[in-house]
């Protein structure tokens, strides 16, 4: 089943809580290669039959009413997922 | 060493040494409930012990101890996933090499983990499966009535079998999860210690509301036994305002376990 | 990084007097622009302007509400200064306990951004009223929230109360503090402006109390907690286009600010470590206005000034600019002073908590603050003129030309007031309708929501009348809290509608049992601007100072949030009032409706009803407001508290609750609702001593009022104490726990589990 992908992420400018607190954890455990971590969601949204245009516009406009708040967070990414992926 | 963290209340006026049991509480940063816990170990007769989740002697501080609470409240504000982090603590290594782990010695140190302490102890494989968010996605806190299913663990032997208690639960991420034979094997190995009762209040696999490991040292659950200890800040009763005592055998029960000289 | 702006420095400013400055994007009026002009004889760097505009603001100046909020130290009595150990003006009022304990607490707004970004807003609410509270050295032990939103069945209602909820016990849950009590209103007036009001309280010993104020020259200057971000500037990105580099364009800055609650429990525990060492030697915590306000006050509080280097301060963001930086309203930031001996321990304290510090300069001698950009002199004014001798202003106010008008609405006189209940059945259908209503129904659908146990000292929470908590373990000291607001009484008459709230506060905690000792007040009201707002507030004001000195009990602080308004519509006077009381011992703490055990005890009302249904429930029910609110005397209502406190001290009764909103029909239903035990009344007494039918007997909402149980073997003791004090007391019936019903004798009966049905559909049916 086809499958479109919704990435959500906190605006740049905005806290992040949950990656400063992972951030703080990381080089506790002795991974120190990483400066910064923000944390975002991910959506699948499956469709049944062919992912047209239209459905992807609506995915869209799903992504930025819903599955998102335009007042802390971005959506970053709105694509069809790669079959052979999806099949992985 | 204990480091001298006065996080955990006062502990000037300490209560009667009964046993001379020494019960630690752990603090992790974002703990809440740690006060509560020392009261409870104080009121059942036994001395709180307060440790940091960071000692770098972890494992000495625990040797003089006779067992450990892990106690709720939303370490590392529960970001990544709860528990999650907190699980990476010297103190937690230390406590898991304690208690002997999953597959368990007959003695190991008796850990009692509530809510994000039960968190912790699956994030740290301690106990099987892992809590999700609530199944009506908000956080809840009630009064509620649960059945001790199994009252042969260290923390539940001052309970009848089968006996129903109330005591407050509250959580966010309350949800108990584990595979269709993980949830098997410990039904069938009657490692389901308490049961919700009336009320599923999070959607937890069979009504699971707390878990021990095939020992029995290390039991795990979801609401708080701590908050139900001293008349007047307890649960409500029939007998009145605030009057409910039933998380006072939990603290008791690992009392008489070390009474009688074992684990379980 | 200093290469980034074009730093405009106190040198460059006395140089070039003709730069255009944007003061009036910044909220300044000409006249403040140019006042600002005078004191520093020169421009102000775009650094200064910064400052003084985010500190000359109504939020952070008072500058229209301080020449009525003097009343509130103008009217303090003697006994009232009695256990005041300090009072307006700090973060937070503190109030002597005994046996060296001390008490703080403070009711404060987060409104707007709260209807911005409801989850954020509120959250962030609970965050900032809690740093006020550890600035005074206090642990905080609880908070509770007064919320007010629009109409319950408004689309946008649904949006801003799930996201406040849960933002509150995001919040509030995960600092680890049980949150006991509040109040919710729906009404259409806050449609747009909803009111998210935030209380917290906080415990201390007399020697941890701890003061903004800089002292001891060469003392060092400490920010620690969060990094600065750009949070709460994005109205003033005016700034940043300002000083940014030319080509570059400015960076966005966030429109709301995002809570981090596990780091505001560290930055507790942190602190409260810091106390207890003795580490800091002044403390203030960073919420409106940021830098600007914790360097201007703590310097202005102190005897010396301050030097700081702003460079120093650790950043989320590093594209923010000297001015934005001082504005910035990032959360949990506290900002502290520390002797060079103490600073390697408070270095320690901090590497124990994990939380980041900079050290960013030091006390000096010279009265001025000033701020550094990489040593260049970018602020250079005397403290006092930021944070304290901003402008006053006298807004013009008088008595709205619509109030005569709507003062002569009486609800008898109008249509809604024609075809009363009059039947038992009317009547009983007509105590279903209330009690289901937005205003009065089951509110555990919030309170479900927060903790309520955390720290193991809570006594009485929602929907007791009275949120208790235990402060001293050892003796049971503890203390009581209430907030009310009747919004709509004081939109009738604001003088007495800012009583009667003081007066619901005050009832609520003396019925509970506890002895008041303080008040906190959160005015919310429309535009100072609007001679009928102006009027409101000022009127309010006045009633709230009178109040507390007739019931001799002073206000240690609170806040004004002005502007609540859309268009040109205000929304109803709203005075939040909090009233603190103090138990011995809170196992004596009264609960609010009938136990298992008081089978068979006798129920009394205290005090007398009168027709009044101006303003009430049952008017809201008709869609009616107007007319007056009912009479008030304080005296009476002080007399009631000594009657309930005493009641619950000698033991003489088992349950007691006030009558307020709602009337006796609320307040019984209430009653049997709280434990399921039900009760039956004969209204005949009251009917014939008041000279009212029963309709008026039990929608009323005349004042000071309560419902008490009280054992057989007590009754003459009772009966005694209210004879001995001269206060009506008047027996309406008996507990019946076999019945599960309300009995109204001749009327009707009403089975609890029908009530409860009702009762508790409300909520769910409108949030799910």
């Amino acid at each position: 089943m086809p499958t479109i992908v919704v990435d959500v992420m906190p605006k740049p400018e905005i806290l992040d809580p949950q990656g400063k607190a992972i951030a703080g954890a990381l080089p506790r455990l002795g991974f120190t290669a990483f400066e910064q971590v923000r944390q975002g969601k991910r959506f699948e949204l499956h469709v049944e039959g062919e992912v047209t245009d239209q459905i992807l516009e609506q995915a869209r406009t799903a992504a930025a009413e819903l599955l998102s708040n335009p007042v802390i967070e971005d959506v970053v990414n709105v694509a069809v997922l790669d079959e052979s992926e999806a099949s992985a | 060493m204990t480091t001298e963290i006065p996080l955990i209340g006062d502990y000037s006026t300490p209560g009667t040494e009964l046993n001379g049991a020494r019960i630690g509480v752990v603090t992790f940063p974002g703990t809440l409930d740690d006060v509560d816990a020392a009261r409870a170990v104080r009121l059942s007769g036994a001395t709180p012990v307060s440790l940091w989740h960071a000692d770098e002697d972890a494992a000495g501080s625990l040797k003089d101890l006779d067992a450990v609470v892990i106690p709720g409240g939303f370490s590392y504000g529960d970001y990544l996933r709860a528990g999650a982090i907190a699980r990476f603590a010297p103190m937690m290594d230390a406590i898991a090499a304690a208690a002997g782990g999953e597959a368990g010695s007959t003695r190991g140190l008796p850990v009692l983990g509530i809510c994000n302490g039960f968190q912790i102890l699956t994030e740290s494989h301690l106990l099987p499966g892992s809590m999700i968010k609530n199944d009506h996605l908000h956080f809840i806190c009630r009064d509620q009535a649960l059945a001790v299913e199994n009252n042969e663990t260290a923390w539940t032997r001052d309970f009848a079998p089968g006996q129903r208690i109330t005591i407050p639960l509250k959580n966010q991420d309350g949800q108990y999860v584990a595979d269709e034979p993980t949830l098997d094997m410990l039904e069938g190995e009657g490692r389901v210690v308490f049961r919700y009762l009336d009320v599923n209040p999070n959607g937890s696999r069979r009504d699971i509301a707390g878990i021990t490991n095939a020992a029995g040292n290390v039991v795990g659950l979801m609401p708080h036994p701590e908050h139900a200890v001293e008349p007047g800040f307890g649960p409500d009763t029939e007998h009145g305002l605030r009057t409910g005592l039933d998380g006072l055998p939990f603290f008791t029960s690992v009392l008489s376990t070390l009474a009688s000289g074992g684990a379980a | 990084m200093s290469q980034q702006f074009n730093i405009d420095t106190v040198e460059h400013a006395a140089a070039t007097p003709e730069v255009e400055q944007p003061w009036a994007e910044l909220g300044l009026k000409e006249n403040e622009y140019a006042e600002i002009k005078t004191i520093l004889g020169r421009r102000p760097t775009a650094a200064e302007l910064a400052m003084y505009s985010v500190m000359w603001s109504e939020h952070c100046s008072y500058k229209s509400s301080k020449v009525h909020l003097r009343q509130f130290g103008e009217k303090l009595t003697d006994e009232m200064k009695k256990n005041l150990m300090v009072g307006i003006g700090e973060n937070a009022g503190v109030t002597d306990l005994g046996d060296g304990w001390a008490v703080t607490f403070k009711v404060e707004s987060h409104n707007s951004p709260s209807y911005v970004e409801p989850y954020q807003g509120a959250a962030t609410g609970i965050g900032g009223i809690v740093r006020d509270i550890i600035s005074m050295g206090a642990r905080p032990v609880a908070v509770m929230d007064p919320l007010r939103f629009g109409a319950i069945d408004h689309p946008d209602t649904a949006r801003v109360f799930h996201g406040v909820v849960a933002g509150i016990g995001g919040y509030g849950n995960s600092l680890g503090l049980p949150n006991i009590g509040g109040e919710t209103r729906f009404d259409p007036i806050y449609q747009g402006n909803p009111l998210v009001n935030a209380l917290a309280v906080g415990v201390l010993k007399h020697e941890d109390l701890r003061l903004a104020n800089a002292s001891g020259v060469g003392n060092k200057v400490v920010l620690f907690g969060a990094r600065t971000g750009g949070d709460g500037i994005g109205g003033a990105s005016v700034l940043a286009s300002e000083s940014f580099d030319g080509d570059g364009k400015p960076a966005k800055r966030p429109s709301v600010q995002v809570g981090d609650p596990f780091s505001e429990k560290v930055l507790i525990e942190c602190c409260l470590e810091l106390f207890r060492g003795s580490l800091v030697e002044g403390i203030q915590d960073l919420g409106a206005a940021g830098i600007s306000c914790a360097t201007s006050e703590l310097a202005s509080n102190g005897e010396g000034g301050m030097r700081v280097e702003l460079t120093d301060v650790l950043l989320r963001d590093s594209t923010l600019t000297p001015g934005e930086i001082l504005m910035s309203e990032s959360q949990e930031r506290m900002m502290a002073v520390v002797t060079p001996e103490n600073v390697a321990a408070f270095e320690a304290v901090m590497a124990t908590w994990d939380v980041e510090y900079s050290w960013l300069g030091e006390v000096t001698g010279d009265g001025r603050l000033v701020i550094t950009w990489d040593g260049e002199v970018i602020v250079d004014v005397d403290p006092r003129t930021v944070a304290h001798d901003g402008p006053v202003y006298e807004r013009p106010y008088a008595r709205p030309a619509w109030q005569d008008e709507l003062q002569a609405d009486t609800f008898r006189s109008s249509e809604a007031g024609q075809h009363l209940p009059a039947t038992g059945e009317e009547l009983r259908a007509a105590v279903v309708e209330l009690m289901s209503s937005p205003n009065l129904a089951d509110t555990s659908w919030i309170t479900r929501q927060y903790d309520r146990y955390v720290r193991g000292n809570t006594a009485l929470a929602s929907p007791d009348d009275a949120g208790v908590v235990r402060v001293d373990e050892e003796t049971g000291m503890g203390v009581a809290l209430a907030t009310d607001c009747n919004d709509r009484f004081t939109y009738l008459d604001p003088y007495t509608g800012a009583q009667a709230s003081l007066a619901e506060a005050y009832r609520n905690v003396t019925t509970a049992g506890a002895v008041p000792l303080a008040v906190s007040d959160c005015l919310n009201f429309g535009s100072p601007e609007d001679p009928d707002v102006m009027w409101q507030f000022a009127e309010a004001v006045r009633g709230l100072a009178d109040g507390c000195q007739a019931l001799g009990i002073p206000v240690t602080g609170g806040n004004v949030s002005l502007y609540n308004q859309t268009g040109s519509t205000p929304i109803h006077p709203t005075p939040t009032v909090a009233v603190l009381g103090q138990f011995d011992d809170v196992s004596r703490r009264t609960p609010s409706g009938f136990g298992q055990d008081a089978d068979g005890q006798a129920i009394y009302l205290l005090g007398t009803t009168a027709d009044e249904l101006d303003g009430s429930e049952f008017a809201r029910l008709r869609d009616h407001l107007g007319g007056l609110p009912p009479t008030l005397d304080l005296a009476k209502e002080r007399l009631l508290g000594d009657l309930l406190v005493n009641a619950s001290r000698d033991g003489m009764i088992d349950a007691a609750h006030d009558l307020s909103g709602g009337g006796l029909a609320a307040t019984l239903s209430e009653m049997v609702l709280r434990f399921g035990v039900g009760a039956r009344i004969v209204l005949d007494g009251i009917m014939e001593r008041d000279g009212v039918d029963a309709f008026t007997a039990l929608f009323s909402e005349s004042q000071a009022r309560a419902v008490v149980s009280v054992p057989r073997t007590e009754e003459v003791r009772f009966t005694d104490m209210t004879t001995a004090r001269n206060y009506p007391a008047l027996r309406i019936g008996v507990v019946d726990a076999e019945s599960g019903a309300l009995e109204v004798q001749d009327q009707f009966t009403l089975p609890i589990a029908e009530l409860r049905e009702a009762w508790e559909a409300t909520l769910p049916k409108h949030f799910g």
